[in-house]
């Protein structure tokens, strides 16, 4: 059970991440991480809540500043001062949690804004990008909708489009299921394994360990700001070799502890004497 | 048969009123009341008080010459004020949300100052006291009024503002920047239209409270070119036998601005709800 996109070591990195260390005033999240991904590749990071992996995906694009170490975006180290990191990051596209679509803007207006105002595209290329992507995402009836009047996993593809729109050469996905209902959360992951197939690079924080076991090259497990243990998808998550992410696993994998979650959330229905 | 005595047999079967049969004999009730007021009110007036001394014909007719006049002269003296307030508050509101810090604290203490007093003394300061201590002559009322009214409005403009562009959630810049849009993009292409919609029905209602205030106009000593509705209708007073003729009839040129405002501000804070 191989990834879809077999790499070979060859391959030129997209990003290479080195000695990364960053801390929130006294808080140390990420404690020297090396990762290297490269073209074409499908990495998937799993780890505990709090681990840092949010931290590691937002220092790759600088939304996060890195304390120490170097991020090398296509070559280029983007914590290098005088790097034009709005250029860079035009390369690179998000996808975030909370969808983090343009309230104020039609699914059109959210996919064409950032080709019009930072890549200078016409309005009639950038539409005809737009439509392109929407498409892809399955999401051609529904360009002249608001954000607010999409589901979660419509605005979720929406705003996989909008990242798209900008040929990006790697896309970060922060946890893209994590805040949808349970049924919506196919349509999503579908649209990232298609992305997948064809050759994008990804860097995907997720949850979902059946889409981290059939579309990842490899899976890299983070915990306490550090990365403990990386491979491929059947190695880590199938017969992890440290504790922790044995741990880690079992935690998220095993049923017992699904249904457990589930009599949680129907408790406070019951009597509570 | 059930023993014990909350056992929902015996419940149901208890006499008492329904909560909806409540409802209605509290409702009855209120109307009964509410007619007797009505028609005891009707009964005790005095038509034709009523008719003389608050919709005196006369008293009209006198006023419609110089009404028209008074109402662009309140709509310019709201505009003025409404315009030195909006800007001096997008500073202030500026200041407030600067990293530096003496920028932030005189802004927080100008919005402390102008909110804690009112506005009838800084109208009086600007109108006689400014000029006596600087020795600046203000040109005219249009003026005066606009800067003593925009300082006060400025206080709460700044915060409105302020209050509007946090309330857009930061993940929409954390987009905006993570497509390569720059921060001053990001500001103008995401933040400030969001922020403006969540603002103006609060900017309306500011705009509401200026067209009352500029009444205050009338301590300042006012040519008649310079009437406003209150200081016309207060003069309308004055005429025998009028009676209120005066504030009534001003009144009700006030509503004929601020209600349609106050309309607006609700329709566009309806329409906020919406698309959130
Ligand atoms: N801006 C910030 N300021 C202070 N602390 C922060 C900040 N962002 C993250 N942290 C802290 O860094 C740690 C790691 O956060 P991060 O969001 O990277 O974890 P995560 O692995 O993505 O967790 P989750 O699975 O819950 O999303 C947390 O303890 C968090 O409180
Ligand atoms: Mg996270």
């Amino acid at each position: 059970m191989s990834g879809v996109s077999p790499t070979t070591p060859t391959d030129p990195p997209v990003v290479q991440i080195s000695g990364l260390y960053k801390s929130f005033g006294t808080v140390d999240v990420l404690k020297g991480i090396d990762l290297t991904v490269r073209e074409r590749e499908v990495v998937c990071v799993i780890g505990p809540s709090g681990s840092g992996k949010s931290t590691l995906l937002r220092c790759v694009n600088l939304l996060e500043r890195p304390t120490q170490g170097v991020v090398e975006l296509l070559g280029i180290d983007v914590t290098d001062p005088d790097v034009d990191i709005d250029r860079v990051r035009t390369h690179v596209g998000m996808v975030f949690q909370s969808f983090n679509l343009f309230a104020h803007h039609t699914v059109m207006g959210n996919l064409i804004l950032a080709q019009r105002k930072v890549l200078k595209r016409s309005k009639a290329e950038a539409e005809e990008v737009a439509w392109a992507n929407l498409r892809q995402v399955g999401l051609e009836d529904r360009a002249t909708f608001y954000p607010a009047e999409l589901s979660g996993g419509q605005q979720q593809r929406a705003a996989i489009a909008r990242a798209l729109s900008m040929n990006p050469a790697l896309m970060l996905f922060d946890e893209p299921t994590s805040a949808l209902d349970p049924e919506l959360v196919g349509d999503v992951l579908a649209v990232m394994r298609d992305l997948a197939l064809g050759g994008m690079t990804m860097l995907v924080v997720t949850h979902e360990m059946a889409f981290a076991r059939d579309v990842s090259d490899r899976v890299v497990f983070m915990d306490d700001g550090v990365i403990v243990e990386e491979g491929p998808a059947a190695q880590v998550i199938g017969s992890p070799s440290t504790d922790r992410a044995r741990i880690f696993l079992k935690r998220v994998l095993d049923p017992t502890h699904i249904d457990d979650s589930e009599i949680g959330e129907t408790e406070p229905d019951e009597p509570a004497d | 048969m059930p023993t014990d005595p909350n056992s929902p047999a015996l419940l149901a079967t208890r006499p008492r009123m329904s909560p909806r049969k409540k409802a209605k004999i509290s409702q009855a009730a209120q109307y009964g009341v509410l007619a007797i007021v009505i028609v005891l009110a009707l009964k005790a007036m005095d038509w034709d008080k009523l008719r003389t001394q608050m919709f005196n014909v006369n008293v009209i007719a006198s006023m419609l010459d110089a009404l028209p006049r008074a109402f662009a002269n309140t709509l310019l003296y709201t505009i003025c004020a409404f315009a030195v307030g909006l800007s001096l508050g997008m500073v202030l509101a500026l200041m407030k949300m600067s990293s530096v810090g003496p920028y932030r604290w005189l802004a927080t203490a100008y919005a402390e100052f102008f909110r804690g007093i009112p506005a009838l003394l800084v109208v009086l300061s600007i109108g006689f006291l400014i000029p006596i201590l600087f020795g600046i002559k203000l040109p005219n009322m249009t003026v005066k009024i606009g800067i003593a009214l925009g300082l006060v409005s400025a206080a709460y403009v700044s915060e409105t503002l302020r209050a509007g562009l946090q309330a857009v959630p930061r993940g929409q810049v954390e987009a905006a920047r993570s497509l390569g849009l720059s921060q001053s993009q990001a500001m103008r292409s995401v933040v400030v239209p969001q922020a403006f919609r969540i603002v103006l029905p609060p900017l309306t209602n500011e705009l509401i409270l200026i067209t009352k205030d500029t009444s205050f106009v009338y301590l300042l000593g006012l040519a008649t070119s310079e009437y406003e509705l209150t200081k016309l209708g207060t003069n309308a007073l004055n005429q025998a036998s009028g009676g209120l003729t005066g504030v009534v009839v001003v009144g009700l040129v006030y509503l004929i601005i601020t209600l349609p405002l106050g309309h607006l501000a609700r329709r566009m804070e309806k329409k906020n709800a919406r698309q959130r």
